[in-house]
């Protein structure tokens, strides 16, 4: 009877739908993962202690390192698992246009994945002019997400925001169920907390 | 033990064509639209241009006017982004036209929108029309799961009340093209 319960539950998981709403700007080239394991590393980093630093190529051509931002801006490091898959593609465009309230708290974004630059190249146009740098961390693969540990066993990364101050401490780490997206609201929140 | 196993199989059967039904089937066309369950607005003017009163939720089938424009949008859909200047155009053809003023009406559904998530987009591109948020997917679950934008044109009177008379993807550059639709599908008089 036990075994049926646990089943059934596992069956209800799997059958609840991976609630995403696919923007027509991706037509048909969005490839479902189907609901994956909510987290599947061991993060290695903590609120309080210095953010692990890393240099990455951007697609706007530059090299991006964390410590460019030290005593400058405040940084909100947005990794996503992948591109051209469901969730990803319903995160970033909806930051696209909220660069006045990351003005407001004197903080920039960087979004972060392990694809490398002519994909995230193809994948981004498809959301407009960014605002914010967009960052390939695919070689030495997922370097950066190894480092704060958000990188999966199968070489993804973890669906996770991570705040740091101008100082370069990590203020907040939300290491997020990869099959939803993170509230937009928390991150403000969090923002707001820097002073 | 064996026999255990069949209610067991039915039931995840059933589960399991009832998710698939729900995840593939956006409104039809001719067909009732699905009961929509959704947050009345904190704004009275949002309230009173839909013709509701109070808090709690509502459906579509609640709102007074012969035909409800139902745009399926989220704050993260660049191409909902791209779409919202049309869309407030067609909101303002709508109510500056004596004829169909009251007669139409606009609501947003934001597919995995939060409430915040929703007023962002409402400041970003200056909405007036109603905007609800969908945070959990019920209602986007409801309409199939469609991708966005996606627009539904609901039909208030006739026997299938509330009756979809147009359902696709897309936006809209020639909105007076789509009002003139509207008003000939609907049946607006």
């Amino acid at each position: 009877m036990k075994k049926i319960l646990l089943l059934t539950l596992a069956c209800l998981w799997f059958f609840a739908a991976g609630a995403f709403a696919a923007s027509e700007a991706f037509k048909e080239n969005i490839y479902d993962t189907g609901r994956l394991k909510p987290q599947d590393s061991v993060l290695k980093v903590k609120i309080g202690q210095k953010a692990p630093d890393f240099a990455l190529k951007a697609v706007s051509g530059k090299t991006i390192s964390l410590s460019d931002y030290r005593g400058k801006k405040n940084v909100v490091l947005s990794f996503v698992p992948a591109a051209w898959t469901p969730v990803c593609s319903d995160q970033w465009p909806g930051y696209n246009i909220v660069q006045d309230l990351f003005d407001e708290f004197d903080a920039t974004l960087l979004g972060i994945s392990v694809d490398n630059i002519p994909t995230l190249h193809s994948w981004t146009r498809q959301m407009g002019d960014l605002w914010f740098e967009v960052l390939s961390d695919f070689w030495p693969h997922g370097a950066a997400a190894s480092r704060y540990g958000i990188l999966r066993s199968d070489g993804t990364a973890e669906r996770a925001i991570i705040i740091i101050d101008k100082r370069g401490t990590i203020r907040y780490i939300d290491v997020h169920d990869i099959n939803e997206r993170p509230p937009l609201e928390t991150i403000i929140e969090q923002l707001e907390k820097l002073g | 033990m064996k026999k255990r196993w069949i209610p067991f199989s039915l039931v995840m059967l059933i589960l399991a064509s009832f998710s698939a039904a729900q995840a593939t089937a956006p409104p039809k066309v001719g067909e009732p639209l699905p009961v929509l369950k959704l947050i009345k607005p904190k704004e009275t003017t949002e309230l009173k241009y839909l013709g509701l009163s109070g808090s709690g939720e509502f459906s579509v089938e609640s709102i007074k006017a012969q035909a409800v424009i139902v745009q399926v949008f989220s704050m993260y859909c660049p191409y909902c982004q791209k779409d919202a200047p049309n869309v407030n155009r067609l909101f303002g053809l709508i109510e500056n036209n004596p004829d169909l003023k009251g007669k139409i009406k606009i609501l947003g559904i934001g597919a995995g929108n939060t409430q915040f998530e929703v007023n962002t987009f409402r400041k970003r591109y200056q909405v007036v029309f109603p905007l609800i948020p969908d945070a959990d997917f019920s209602a986007h679950k409801h309409l199939g799961e469609v991708r966005t934008p996606y627009f539904i044109v609901v039909k208030m009177s006739g026997p299938k009340k509330p009756e979809v008379v147009y359902s696709r993807l897309g936006a809209h550059e020639d909105v007076e093209a789509f009002l003139s639709d509207v008003v000939k599908l609907a049946d607006v008089k």
